[in-house]
């Protein structure tokens, strides 16, 4: 009886079923089950492996759980050579950071005026962001060779060094830093420039006319209306370096694999010497997670400050 | 105070030119406004004469001084922009105070400057606050304050009263004008609205097609249009025109009346009868949409009725109407170019 009246009332009701593409709730978790399995698979498993592993006793010849709480930091904390791992990763971030900040700024405002073979600068400026990270290293490795390469030879031959005496980039402990600092430098700067240029063009160009009239010459209009306008990004430029130059370890372990005597050993590649090539999961895994708490505190107080100079 | 001089400037972008000969001399404190419609050249005039833009030939003189390489900063000029162009990360008052510190003012000197254009433009309440959280009629006060501020020989304003709301506009032009009196300063204003324009200036220039196609008195460009451009542009509805053999004539909509309306009047006047088709009520006023009779072919024309006339017009009748033989206007076919009378219109 009732069927029949629904169906009167509906002439052309079809059977009513559920089509999965016109359920918005389950079609939204379908589409994002992949991103959701992926972070939990490859970023949050191993995350948690590694909290667990740093504060347990397990290596590679020994994979059973014993708690040990806080032993392994304390451990890496009496370690002089993980002291000087810290304050490298320190010396390595900050002052790469603030190179490819200052380098960048200035690409990206040479980078929005016109000129003539500009596309053909964007593209070198582009260039090392393409090359694979690894390639591009041992390039600079071949590079920074004292005998038989590129550097040497030129400073060389326009009387900078003699003919018995040059550096040894790569072997020297300071010059070495310099060196990875250098490489890290020239890869982390095409992101920071077009990350940069993106936050340039969002300008409006009647604030800059306007800077104009108002008198402002370069210094001023540059310090004063167009860094604070880009600060947000610069900030967000800023986090993201620190992040990629406090977790990366391919330049170092390609370059110097942190030597001489430790000299650019950085927490990234000293924890994987220690857990993968020494066998100490636990002792790696502490190592590595032991900036943690440091980068994420970092990370909200620039996005933090990022959202509060946003201007609009 | 200055004034501002462009001989022959010129401004080529790729192939055509945005501006092409202008020859333009302000009077001294002038309120001089550029007309046109868009894409006329006004704005790139503008801001050659500001120095942001360069031009391709020609020369600009600001207080007799050529000022052809000099960077805006240099020319003693101000500007307000259509967009404001307020700095978003300062608050008013750092706003105002950056032109001031830009130009090395004494600290000590600044507030008080900062104050004084404050006061003016009533906008002392909002010193402390940002831009974003100002409506759209204080940015602009904020603005005109920061143009101000440094006492500059020539104001230079881009549409500035385009961004505000109808009602908004109408203060803020006779707050502009008011400004501008008191100060006395040379000022050039731009814009594509004729309202502002005939309110504003003391003299207009119409722009098109990147040439001055005529500059005078609002009431010369209106009730004197040195060409059809001028006269077509100006006026809503625009003038009426029809062509007779190789003379285009005109005449305003608001001029031609029922023939009673001029009765009395000494002048010679022309009378036509004119048939409505159609009526348009618009409140302060009635446009009629109709055609000429007798010997004008029927040649259409919109006519406008004050509300303060009270005469009953039925669509599809005709009308005696009549107009000043010195209201009508007589362009050159060929050119556009106004022409003495050509006595063709029958004496009523």
């Amino acid at each position: 009886m009732s069927t029949a009246a629904e169906t009167a009332a509906r002439p052309n009701a079809r059977p009513r079923r559920r089509r999965i593409a016109d359920d918005e709730a389950w079609l939204g978790r379908l589409m994002l089950a992949p991103a959701v399995i992926y972070i939990l698979a490859l970023v949050g498993f191993p995350f948690f492996l590694a909290l667990i592993y740093s504060v347990s006793s397990i290596t590679v010849g020994s994979t059973d759980f014993h708690f040990v709480g806080l032993e392994n930091y304390r451990q890496a904390l009496d370690n002089p050579t993980f002291l000087r791992a810290l304050r490298n990763t320190f010396i390595f971030a900050l002052i790469s950071q603030a190179l490819v900040l200052t380098l960048a700024t200035i690409l990206a405002i040479a980078l929005q005026k016109d000129f003539p073979g500009k596309w053909f600068v964007r593209l070198l400026i582009l260039l090392p962001w393409v090359a694979p990270i690894s390639l591009g290293t041992i390039g600079w490795l071949w590079i920074f060779e004292p005998i038989y390469s590129v550097i040497n030879w030129t400073l060389r031959s326009i009387g900078i060094f003699g003919p018995h005496t040059w550096p040894i980039w790569l072997g020297q402990p300071r010059l070495a830093m310099a060196s990875v600092i250098t490489v890290h430098v020239w890869r982390l700067l095409p992101l920071a420039t077009i990350i940069l240029l993106g936050g340039l063009s969002s300008i409006p160009q009647d604030i800059h006319d306007a800077a104009q009239i108002d008198g402002a010459n370069f210094l001023r209009h540059h310090f004063q209306i167009t860094v604070p306008l880009i600060r947000p990004i610069l900030l967000v430029a800023l986090m993201f370096g620190m992040i990629f130059a406090v977790t990366d370890m391919i330049v170092i372990y390609v370059l110097t694999r942190g030597g001489p005597y430790d000299q650019t050993q950085v927490l990234a590649t000293l924890a994987f010497f220690t857990g993968i090539d020494g066998g100490d999961l636990a002792g790696g895994a502490s190592i590595a997670l032991f900036l943690f708490p440091v980068l994420a505190a970092g990370a909200i107080v620039l996005l933090r400050l990022a959202r509060r100079s946003e201007v609009g | 105070m200055a004034i501002v001089e462009t001989r022959k400037i010129k401004k080529r972008f790729g192939e055509s030119f945005a501006v092409n000969g202008v020859d333009l001399a302000t009077k001294e404190g002038e309120f001089l406004v550029l007309l046109g419609p868009s894409g006329c050249g006004k704005t790139t005039l503008l801001r050659m004469i500001a120095g942001l833009e360069k031009q391709s030939s020609g020369d600009i003189l600001i207080g007799g001084l050529l000022v052809n390489d000099l960077p805006p900063r240099a020319r003693k000029i101000a500007m307000v922009f259509q967009s404001y162009a307020l700095y978003p990360h300062m608050s008013v008052a750092e706003n105002i105070a950056f032109p001031l510190k830009a130009q090395g003012v004494k600290r000590s000197e600044i507030p008080v400057m900062v104050d004084r254009a404050a006061s003016m433009f009533s906008i002392k309440g909002l010193l402390d606050r940002k831009p974003r959280q100002l409506s759209g009629g204080e940015r602009q006060r904020v603005a005109l304050a920061r143009a101000m501020v440094r006492n500059p020989d020539v104001f230079l304003l881009d549409e500035p009263l385009s961004n505000l709301d109808a009602k908004l506009r109408t203060m803020a032009r006779d707050e502009l004008q008011q400004f501008q009196r008191r100060l006395g300063t040379t000022t050039i204003y731009v814009t594509h609205d004729q309202v502002e324009a005939m309110g504003l200036g003391d003299r207009i220039a119409v722009m098109s097609q990147g040439k001055v196609r005529q500059l005078g008195p609002p009431q010369e460009v209106y009730f004197n249009p040195a060409d059809t451009f001028v006269a077509g542009f100006l006026g809503s509805p625009p003038m009426n025109f029809f062509t007779q053999d190789n003379v285009i004539a005109g005449f305003r909509p608001e001029q031609f009346l029922p023939k009673e309306v001029y009765q009395g009047v000494q002048e010679p006047m022309l009378t036509v009868w004119f048939q409505v088709d159609r009526v348009e009520n618009l409140g302060a006023g009635r446009l009629l949409y109709g055609r000429l009779r007798d010997m004008f072919q029927n040649e259409k024309v919109i006519v406008n009725l004050p509300s303060t006339l009270h005469l009953h017009v039925q669509p599809g009748a005709s009308y005696e109407f009549a107009i000043k033989e010195q209201d009508v206007k007589y362009f050159d076919r060929a050119t556009g170019n106004r022409v003495k009378p050509a006595p063709f219109w029958k004496r009523g």
